[in-house]
Order: structure tokens, then C-alpha cells, then sequence
């Protein structure tokens, strides 16, 4: 840890160096965030006009309100299942290809593609292929007996969302896990090879214990995108319903704020939501920094 | 005296130097695609048709992307002068005392003439204050009709030239269309909330609000749960299990469109401004027009259907010579002409009495049958306190309830009566939170 140090002579000239990145964060973060948290305490018409400071009543009634503990269950469902889904896939993905020799490049940069994608562009490419009326995957589903509609299912408009966001995620997760797979000394496998170890068992008491530095990094990062930025996905898919059963706490901000102009709720639910990432960002850095020598 | 002359003076130093003092004033607005070009199209007309006021035309998005910009603008001192608001959005501007500038405030204030009675009352009512004075200035209204697929109903054994009145027709016409094979589904809707819910309620002269469907003021509450609403919701879950309906989504129901269009479903209710949609896609088979259904056995039913669309809105905090490029443009606007050519155009109302007398002139409505449906039923009847609109604070957010209820309804969660009431239970809690951040 030492020897990341850097030492400078002067005093002045570090936080001279740091200006810029501290003047961009009061900026565009600080001013902005104790905006909305002063904004949480006070309840105004949409234009402004009239202001009454009302305390903490905005956020009484939000955890009083059914459809913003609905909002959260469902986001702790979207995220986990995304999180779960992406993650997942990632892996079986980099351990196939850690295995292949030549093809190996190929198959990354296909494979990082979908990264490229905006999160908006990915929800009208999965809408379109599964939209109830012109999409062809319903189509097919016909054929098995399953009548897909998103658009009245709550089943079928999460597991359409969880796919269609984890699958720009996968790209994401797959690069560290196959940065964190050929971090993984081959002597180590080798050696439990000799000793008879076959590749699953290799694997769970090998593989899998050493990756999980990069497991526990890509579940926090992951968690974090699937709670702010799969707005895109949501609103070119379900918009939040059918019945709210896809209306995450993000969206839930924007419809609240953007669409119904009560900001005083929106505000309180953005400082809601920037406790949930302060408390994820410090759990990362208290577990992983203890954890991880990079 | 001197003024006048020192005015007409610097006005011609002004066009000697080619550089003419014309007042700009912004018109921010919600009309993309081919609409946003017509609009575009009528902005140049008007400013070539004088020097003294030049209009900026803004798209901005969507309707409440524009509402939104707008109000955020005016939070920030940076108001456009005009900005056009969708008819949900009304109840929020008619709130902002202070921040909007009554049209007919304004027209008085500027000396422009105007009177209020050239206006459809169908259309005015919306947007009048409880002494009868018109606060914002009607531009796109229109009203849900029902189209029908004149091919389908022939292979059915209909008669192509009827459309079904009533929804006993549309129930049984479905049944024939659907046995026969000429379509797997009977009707189609946009919208749910505007024409399943607030124009059937008009159109059976039911009231949605109390204290006249929240015209009298901003401690009305809602009451949807009355008996025809709930007969249809149950009727329309009902159809949607046999087939006979299919559900095209919520909001605007985006779904509902390509299920007619691909002949899907035979019938199909949504505003008149689809029209011109409806026309272009429909390439393989004709397509007839008609009335909205109604219950035969409900008692003063058909009312009068109500409108939707937008309205211009005036914006406080401007000089008093871009209130006058302002009142003037209305008036360009609101001529039987311009009117006239917008409504042919776009499929919405003709907003005057006068533009509607132009295009009869014209001969429009002849050669273009079906197009004055809309008209005719807006105007049926007298308009009634429970048949004029509705006007309710955060209505975007209840409209959202609306459609999420109808979604719990069609997926077996609740029944229509537990649906309906959870419509009026949850919408009435955002009007109380309304009334109090206006209050």
C-alpha cells in the first residue's frame, strides 16, 4: 500500500492539481444533490409560486405510500434477477473462452458488442422482437402453447425488462471475468489436475474462490446500473407497468417528478436513492479494499 | 401625437435600414412528424403575412416533455410566450394564477378583437373559467370516433354501410365477424382512460367528479365507480377473455393501431386526429366511420362526446408588445381559414363555427365522407355539467392510475367495481395533495 504514495514538496500544489475534478463535483454533483435534499422538505405547485416548507412529511408519506413499497420490492426483484442473470451468463461465457486458444479475440469483441448499445436502442430492439402484436418471439411462443403478453402479465414484463437489461450488462461482466480468469496462475489448475481434481471440482474449490474479488466488484456495479441506468430499458418497454410491476425506483423519480411535477416527492425519492448508493458504494470499497490486492 | 409620429418614424428608419424592429416572441409546441411540419408550414404563412411580429415555432417533444420544459423554463425566468398544453394538463395550468396570462385577459388588454361565442362551445367549455371566461386558446382538439373495416364487415355479412350504435351492436356484430372468420377480433381502442372511461361517462351523460366534474373548484373528488362505468369495464374484461376485445396498451395504446390496420380486429376507437393515420395505412380495405357505442338502456345516452388535444397558453413575464404579436397570431389562428385548412389536414375539430361553415362550403365533408363525424358528435346535445370535460389537478398521474386499475382488471387481479374504486380512492389522494400544494 505504501508504495502508491506520491509525495509532493509543496503544500498548495496537489490541491491545485485537484481543483478541477473538486470544482466539477460541487458543480454538477453537490449543488445539484443539496438542491433536491432541500428540495424534499418543502411542498410547491409546479410552478413555483406558492411554497410551504412541510419537514418531513414528503417522506412520510412515501413510505406510507403502497406503490412506492411496491416500487422498491420491485426493484429489489429486477436487480437481484438482472444481477443474477448477467452475471451468470458472463461467466459460463468467460470460462468458454478462457478455455479456447486461437478463436478467443473473436469471440470477445462479439461478444462486447452489445455493450456499445444504448440503454434505449436495447429496449426497442427487445420490445420489437417481443411486442404481443408484430413481435416474431411471440409468434413462436404461440406455437408452444404460450400466450406472451407484456403488456398485461406482470411474469412476462419482468422477465422481458431482466433480459433485455442484462443483456447489454453481459458484455460488461464478461470482460472482468476473463481479466480475472487469466489472473488465475494455470499452475494452481494444473497442480490440482495431477492431483486428480476433475474440472468441475477444479472449478468450485479453484476457479470460483479466486474470481471472487471480481464477483463481489461486478455485483456491486451491476446492482448499481440495474437501479439507474436501465431507465432507458423501462421506458421503451413497459414505462413501469403493466400495474406498476416494472415501475423501479428510478422510474418511479422521473414519472413522480418529470411527468406528475411533484417534485417534493421526486426529490425525497432521489435522496432515498442516493442513501442506497452511498451505503452500496461503501460496502464495496470497505469489503473489497480489504479483500482484493490488485 | 408625437409618439405616433416618432413610432412611424423609427419604423421607417427600421425598414430603410432592412433590419426591421419585429417583435419575436417563442411558441413552444408538441407537434412532431407531418403535423409538426403543417404547424410549421402555418407559423411562415402568418409571418409573411406582416412585418410588425415574427413567431418562433419550437418542437419540443412530447405533450408532457412539453408541459414540463415549459414549466421548468418558468422556474428559471426563461418562458417561451406561447406553449401549447394537452387538455390533462389544464387543470395544473388553470391552478398557476400568476404564472399564466388569461387569453381573454389578454385579447382585452391588447385591444385584438375576439369573441368567445365564434368558438365551438363543445370545445370552449373545456378550457372556461367558472364565470365563462376562456383562459386558453383552442388550437388541435379532437374527440374519439369509431372506424370500421367495411371489407371485414362485408365477408361477415354485415352491412358495410351501418356502423354498429350501440354496444349491443358491437357485441353481437363481433360475434357474427369472429364466427365467420373474417377477423379473429372484434374491436380495438387507444386510449382507455379518455374513451373508455371519460367519454363513455359523457357519452351516457355520467359524471366522473364531483362539484361538476371538478369545474367548481379544487376540492372535487372523483367518482368513476358509478353503475354504466363499471357495467362497461366488466363488459370490456368480459370481451377480453372471449376475444371480443383486444387491449392495445396503455396511455395512447400503442398496440391497438397495427391489430386494425393488420385487420386483426375489425373495430376501432380513438381520436378523430387519427384519421389521417388511419387513411394511410389502411391500403387492402375500406374503412367506414362511425359514432362511439353507447348502452341502449342507459337513460339521456348519447350526450355528447368531450375533447382532447391541446390548447396555447400565454406565459406571464414577457413585455407587453410580445402580448400583443401574441394576441395577434391568435387571431390569425383562430380565422376560418387557417382553421379550416389545419382541421382538413390533421383530422382535428375545426374549432369555429365559421371554419366548419368554410369547409361545408368547400364541400369538403362530401368528398370526404366520414369527416364530420366528430363534429356531429361533439355537437349532438347541449353539453350538461357532466358532458363539458373535466378539470382535476395532477390528472397526467391519474390518468397513469386509470390505465394501471384497467391493466389489474384485465389480468384477473380485481373485479371492475374493486378497480373502479381504487381509481377514485388513489386518484382522490392525489388531489388532495394537489389541492393542498395550490391552496
Amino acid at each position: 500500500m505504501q508504495n502508491k504514495r506520491a509525495i509532493f514538496g509543496a503544500k498548495g500544489l496537489p490541491y491545485l492539481l485537484l481543483a478541477p475534478q473538486l470544482i466539477i463535483t460541487a458543480i454538477f454533483f453537490l449543488w445539484p444533490a443539496g438542491q433536491a435534499i432541500w428540495q424534499s422538505f418543502l411542498r410547491e405547485d409546479a410552478f413555483g409560486i406558492k411554497t410551504t416548507f412541510v419537514a418531513l412529511e414528503n417522506y412520510s408519506r412515501l413510505f406510507a405510500d403502497p406503490s412506492y413499497l411496491n416500487a422498491l420490492k420491485v426493484t429489489v426483484v429486477f436487480a437481484l434477477s438482472t444481477a443474477a442473470l448477467s452475471m451468470g451468463v458472463a461467466l459460463v461465457l468467460a470460462l468458454a473462452v478462457d478455455r479456447t486458444l486461437r478463436s478467443a479475440r473473436i469471440y470477445s469483441t462479439l461478444l462486447i458488442w452489445p455493450y456499445a448499445v444504448a440503454p434505449a436502442v436495447a429496449g426497442v430492439l427487445w420490445w420489437f422482437m417481443f411486442n404481443p402484436t408484430i413481435g416474431i418471439l411471440p409468434y413462436l411462443l404461440k406455437g408452444v402453447g404460450y400466450g406472451w403478453n407484456h403488456a398485461l402479465d406482470r411474469g412476462d414484463a419482468m422477465t422481458l425488462v431482466v433480459i433485455s437489461a442484462a443483456w447489454k450488462q453481459i458484455s460488461y461482466n464478461f470482460l472482468f471475468f476473463v481479466a480475472g480468469l487469466q489472473a488465475i496462475p494455470a499452475s494452481l489448475r494444473e497442480a490440482a489436475a495431477i492431483d486428480g481434481a476433475g474440472p468441475v471440482r477444479r472449478f468450485w474449490t479453484i476457479t470460483l474462490p479466486l474470481l471472487s474479488p471480481t464477483t463481489f466488484f461486478l455485483l456491486v456495479v451491476t446492482i448499481v446500473y440495474t437501479m439507474f441506468d436501465t431507465f432507458g430499458v423501462i421506458d421503451a418497454i413497459t414505462e413501469g407497468g403493466p400495474a406498476q410491476s416494472t415501475n423501479i425506483l428510478v422510474y418511479k423519480v422521473y414519472q413522480d417528478g418529470f411527468v406528475g411535477l411533484n417534485l417534493g416527492s421526486s426529490a425525497a425519492q432521489s435522496v432515498v436513492l442516493m442513501g442506497i448508493v452511498i451505503v452500496l458504494t461503501v460496502i464495496q470499497f470497505r469489503f473489497v479494499e480489504r479483500r482484493v490486492n490488485y | 401625437m408625437i409618439r405616433t409620429f416618432s413610432i412611424s418614424a423609427l419604423a421607417l428608419v427600421a425598414s430603410m435600414t432592412a433590419a426591421q424592429a419585429q417583435t419575436e416572441i417563442q411558441w413552444w409546441h408538441a407537434m412532431g412528424g407531418e403535423l409538426g411540419q403543417k404547424l410549421e408550414e402555418i407559423v411562415a404563412a402568418y409571418n409573411d403575412s406582416q412585418s410588425d411580429y415574427k413567431v418562433v415555432p419550437t418542437y419540443k417533444g412530447s405533450y408532457a416533455e412539453t408541459m414540463t420544459s415549459a414549466i421548468a423554463a418558468f422556474r428559471a425566468k426563461e418562458q417561451p410566450t406561447i406553449v401549447q398544453v394537452f387538455e390533462v394538463g389544464t387543470g395544473t395550468m388553470m391552478a398557476a394564477e400568476g404564472a399564466v396570462y388569461p387569453v381573454y385577459q389578454m385579447m382585452k388588454d391588447t385591444d385584438q378583437a375576439f369573441d368567445p361565442k365564434a368558438f365551438l362551445p363543445a370545445v370552449v367549455g373545456y378550457y372556461t373559467d367558472t364565470n365563462g371566461n376562456m383562459l386558453s386558446m383552442p388550437f388541435n382538439s379532437s374527440t374519439p370516433i369509431l372506424y370500421y373495416n367495411k371489407d371485414v364487415f362485408e365477408k361477415a355479412g354485415l352491412d358495410p354501410n351501418t356502423a354498429p350504435e350501440t354496444w349491443e351492436d358491437v357485441e353481437a356484430y363481433s360475434a357474427k365477424i369472429m364466427d365467420s372468420g373474417a377477423a379473429n377480433c372484434g374491436f380495438t381502442t387507444g386510449w382507455i382512460s379518455w374513451v373508455q372511461l371519460e367519454n363513455l361517462s359523457a357519452w351516457h351523460n355520467q359524471p366522473i367528479g364531483t362539484k361538476e366534474n371538478g369545474f367548481g373548484g379544487l376540492d372535487a373528488e372523483l367518482t368513476v365507480n358509478g353503475p354504466v362505468q363499471v357495467k362497461h369495464w366488466e363488459n370490456l374484461a368480459k370481451w377480453q377473455e372471449s376475444g371480443v376485445f383486444q387491449y392495445g396498451g396503455p396511455g395512447g395504446g400503442d398496440d391497438a393501431a397495427p391489430k386494425f390496420y393488420a385487420q386483426e380486429c375489425a373495430m376501432y376507437m380513438n381520436s378523430s386526429a387519427s384519421r389521417a393515420g388511419v387513411m394511410a395505412n389502411a391500403k387492402d380495405f375500406d374503412v367506414g366511420f362511425g359514432m362511439l357505442p353507447y348502452y341502449g338502456d342507459v337513460e339521456g345516452a348519447p350526450q355528447n362526446s368531450i375533447i382532447g388535444g391541446a390548447t396555447l397558453w400565454v406565459l406571464q413575464g414577457h413585455e407587453s408588445d410580445e402580448y400583443k404579436a401574441a394576441a395577434n397570431f391568435f387571431s390569425y389562428l383562430s380565422s376560418p381559414e387557417v382553421q379550416a385548412d389545419w382541421h382538413q389536414f390533421s383530422g382535428y375539430l375545426p374549432i369555429t363555427s365559421a371554419a366548419y361553415d368554410l369547409g361545408k362550403e368547400q364541400g369538403y365533408y362530401e368528398a370526404n365522407p366520414g369527416s364530420d363525424v366528430a363534429i356531429k358528435q361533439i355537437t349532438l346535445n347541449a353539453p350538461t355539467a357532466n358532458s363539458k370535460g373535466l378539470r382535476f389537478g395532477n390528472y397526467v398521474q391519474i390518468r397513469g392510475i386509470i390505465d394501471e386499475e384497467f391493466q389489474a382488471l384485465l389480468a384477473g387481479d380485481v373485479d371492475a367495481q374493486t378497480a373502479l374504486d381504487q381509481v377514485d380512492a388513489r386518484g382522490n389522494d392525489l388531489l388532495r395533495q394537489f389541492e393542498a400544494a395550490n391552496n
